[in-house]
């Protein structure tokens, strides 16, 4: 198989025979970053931006290692810094970037959909890093990666997913990657984190963390971000620790070799505890490392599929 | 100046009249309609065989942004889209910067439409100043003044007392109030439908009680006062039906539907495009299927375009940012002949019922008829022809427009505005279209 594509927006669009294909190319090179000498020439010459309109760090930092690892050349542009700050638009700036010759940008973006109108403007190959509440593509593919390592297959798993459903681009992004492997996916939260007609994405909605656990051969345990913007109901931080968070106790409810992960940064405490982020169950740290031969495949693909295209067919098509 | 219009059909429900005839027009007004008119001294001849020819459009949701907004649209560049799109009538909508809340600000637009019009433009007035929902303006002064309705549309009036008010005060003097329904405690900061779509695209959702919740007010204080009550833009199944019953009980109450709204669906948005980002929000395919039903049966009276031009800064940007709006003057009467007319669900009588005669008669207008001695407002549409919407082919002054790469069937050839006639012939479209002028 070709990759075809020169960006990665999202799970949602690719089939399932793609989300293999970057699986499989990312464990080609899991084995790069345990060399003497942690690099391969995949994309030298190349030119990556990292365009982060959001503060990131651990995202930004592992492409930035993905890249390098790739011998590409990385700028960060954070939108603090930027001209981002002095009302340039999007469009503007993505096309600035693509000016410099610059192959990939990697953005991270507070609005829904901006990755998406960003490569439909672009010739450049654009990977989205996390684009409002509706994608997070890379890491759901680190985190079926991890699983998929921990447990030698994906198809007929149970996976839960808990925690604010409604504003992660993180859950959406795993609903999409995981049932398109043949999954089981069960969602939980209390009700107003559960967004509408969920359902219809494949998975089966719980608010009882128990039944979520029940069976389950992993969990996914999303950061809890109680300083949202006051716009949406939210349930009382304790209250959600109490019956949302996960816990020795819990887990002991659990199926024994349950696999805990979390896309981090961790809230200890409020929806993990030290004792299961710290514990045997955890893989936390393991994500963060695939994290970065994932990344790499991505850079490695896109680049590969913008070529392929050939630079012209991938310019606005009619009608945008 | 004579004009005939020569051996088209001829539809014009307010005398009945669905047949293939000819229009005699004599400066500015019908002349006389038969089955053979003699062309002797006219200075115009329009073939129209094979079209259909009808009393010109009256759109009554219109925002020709002038004053303060002419980045977006002025009244000439939205009277132009409009001939372009066989309408001649049109209703401006107040939420212009300034509001047309007073006398002055009616006159000086007034003066701007003498000026600059192509077509004939009404004016709706706000119902509270600035549009901000706390104080009345002087509708009785106001009608004097000569607006045909008030709205403050664009924004509900949120306090139902001051509503109250202004219909008992509109109802006084025989104004038809029309109502943006939306409570924004709902609504919030959402940009799509509350449901799977906007789910599936991370973005926030408009529940259809932001919409309903509030027709149901506001057709309940129509009931009390007895005001003529129209609302605007019905977007979902629950809307539909509290006219429905409201009607049924002999409330004063009509409503409308866009085209966009009996055309596209909120999965029209799943590719992130902003010209789908409307307000109220497209929704689900089996509300579409209840507007179309709705319309067609007469629960809705009228088809209004709700052309809402934004510019490309304010559209061609992330979606939460975006503008809500969506062009709708130059393809609305092609639009509903695609998606009602020509699959058999409405018939022509029907459409121009809801497209000219209902709407004129809402707002208590002499137009929507080809009757003898009426201003010569005439429609001839081709509908034969399919064509593809090209964003440059837009008069508009702004491109916002949902159905750019859209195919339509039928178009507009001809635009006759008190007797001047607007050709909008495209040589390409059609060799079976003959150009007489």
């Amino acid at each position: 198989m070709f990759w075809k594509r020169k960006d990665l927006l999202g799970l949602d669009e690719l089939t399932p025979e793609e989300i293999e294909f970057i699986l499989a190319t990312a464990e080609s090179f899991k084995e790069v970053s345990t060399r003497q000498i942690k690099k391969v020439p995949a994309l030298r010459g190349k030119t990556v931006v990292n365009l982060f309109y959001e503060p990131s760090t651990r995202t930004r930092v592992s492409f930035e290692v993905a890249a390098k690892r790739l011998s590409a050349d990385v700028i960060n542009i954070a939108s603090e810094t930027s001209s981002v700050r002095k009302g340039e638009t999007l469009i503007d700036t993505g096309k600035n970037i693509e000016a410099l010759n610059a192959d990939i940008i990697v953005m991270r973006h507070n609005y829904s959909g901006a990755a998406a109108m960003l490569a439909r403007h672009l010739s450049i190959s654009v990977v989205n890093a996390g684009d409002g509440w509706h994608e997070h593509p890379t890491q759901a593919l680190l985190d079926i990666f991890t699983l998929k390592e921990k447990l030698g297959r994906i198809k007929g798993l149970k996976v839960a997913i808990v925690g604010d459903i409604a504003h992660s681009r993180v859950a959406r992004s795993n609903i999409w990657g995981l049932t398109k492997l043949g999954a089981d996916v069960v969602v939980c939260a209390p009700p107003m984190l559960i967004p509408p007609d969920i359902e219809r994405m494949g998975v089966r909605v719980t608010y009882e963390l128990d039944d979520a656990l029940k069976d389950a051969d992993a969990v996914n345990v999303l950061r809890m971000q109680f300083e949202r913007d006051g716009q949406d109901a939210f349930p009382k931080q304790l209250e959600y620790f109490q019956n949302y968070g996960i816990t020795s106790e819990r887990l002991q409810k659990a199926r024994e070799g349950i696999v805990v992960m979390h896309p981090g940064p961790l809230n200890r405490g409020i929806e993990i505890s030290s004792e299961v982020a710290d514990g045997k169950n955890s893989v936390i740290l393991q994500q963060v490392t695939n994290g970065i031969a994932v990344r790499m495949a991505v850079l490695f693909l896109v680049a590969q599929g913008r070529e392929r295209l050939g630079e012209d067919s991938c310019k606005a098509r009619p009608g945008d | 100046m004579k004009i005939l219009v020569r051996q088209g059909r001829v539809i014009d429900p307010a005398q009945g009249i669905d047949k293939v005839m000819d229009i005699l027009i004599e400066d500015g007004r019908i002349a006389g309609l038969g089955v053979s008119v003699d062309s002797f001294g006219c200075d115009a001849v329009i073939d129209a065989s094979a079209k259909v020819v009808m009393p010109g459009l009256v759109d009554m949701h219109v925002h020709l942004r002038q004053p303060g907004r002419q980045d977006k649209e002025t009244v000439a560049s939205g009277t132009e889209a409009a001939l372009w799109g066989g309408v001649t009538s049109v209703l401006a909508m107040p939420n212009t910067e300034p509001a047309i809340d007073s006398l002055e600000a009616v006159r000086q637009l007034k003066g701007i439409i003498e000026k600059t019009a192509s077509s004939h433009v009404f004016i709706c007035a706000a119902i509270t100043k600035g549009r901000k929902g706390q104080e009345l303006v002087d509708i009785r002064r106001l009608k004097e003044e000569g607006v045909v309705a008030i709205s403050d549309d664009g924004a509900s009036v949120d306090n139902a007392f001051l509503l109250e008010e202004a219909m008992l005060l509109a109802k006084e003097v025989s104004l038809p109030v029309i109502c943006h329904c939306e409570d924004t405690s709902l609504s919030g900061k959402g940009v799509v439908n509350r449901g799977f779509v906007a789910t599936r695209l991370g973005l926030r959702g408009i529940p259809r009680e932001s919409e309903y919740l509030r027709v149901e007010r506001d057709v309940a204080l129509a009931e009390k006062t007895g005001v003529s009550l129209h609302i605007c833009h019905l977007s979902c199944r629950e809307s539909v039906e509290i006219v429905a019953q409201a009607k049924k009980r002999g409330v004063k109450v009509t409503c409308e539907v866009t085209p966009h709204h009996l055309f596209f669906t909120e999965e029209d948005c799943l590719g992130y495009d902003t010209n789908m980002k409307v307000n109220p929000p497209l929704r689900r395919r089996d509300d579409q299927q209840v507007l179309k039903e709705a319309l067609c049966q007469g629960v809705i009276d009228v088809v209004a375009s709700d052309h809402a031009p934004h510019t490309e800064n304010e559209k061609d940007i992330e979606f939460d940012r975006a503008e809500f709006g969506a062009l709708g003057l130059q393809t609305e009467l092609s639009a509903v002949f695609t998606v009602l007319v020509e699959p058999g669900l409405l018939d022509w009588p029907g459409l121009v019922r809801r497209m000219s005669l209902f709407p004129a008669q809402i707002l208590g207008l002499d137009k929507g008829t080809l009757r003898v001695s009426s201003c010569a407002d005439i429609t001839i549409f081709d509908p034969n022809v399919t064509w593809l919407v090209k964003k440059e082919d837009l008069v508009s002054k702004s491109k916002n427009s949902p159905f750019i790469g859209r195919r339509l069937k039928g178009k507009v050839t001809h635009t006759i505005c008190a007797g001047r006639i607007n050709s909008f012939y495209e040589v390409s479209a059609d060799p079976r279209i003959r150009k007489i002028e």
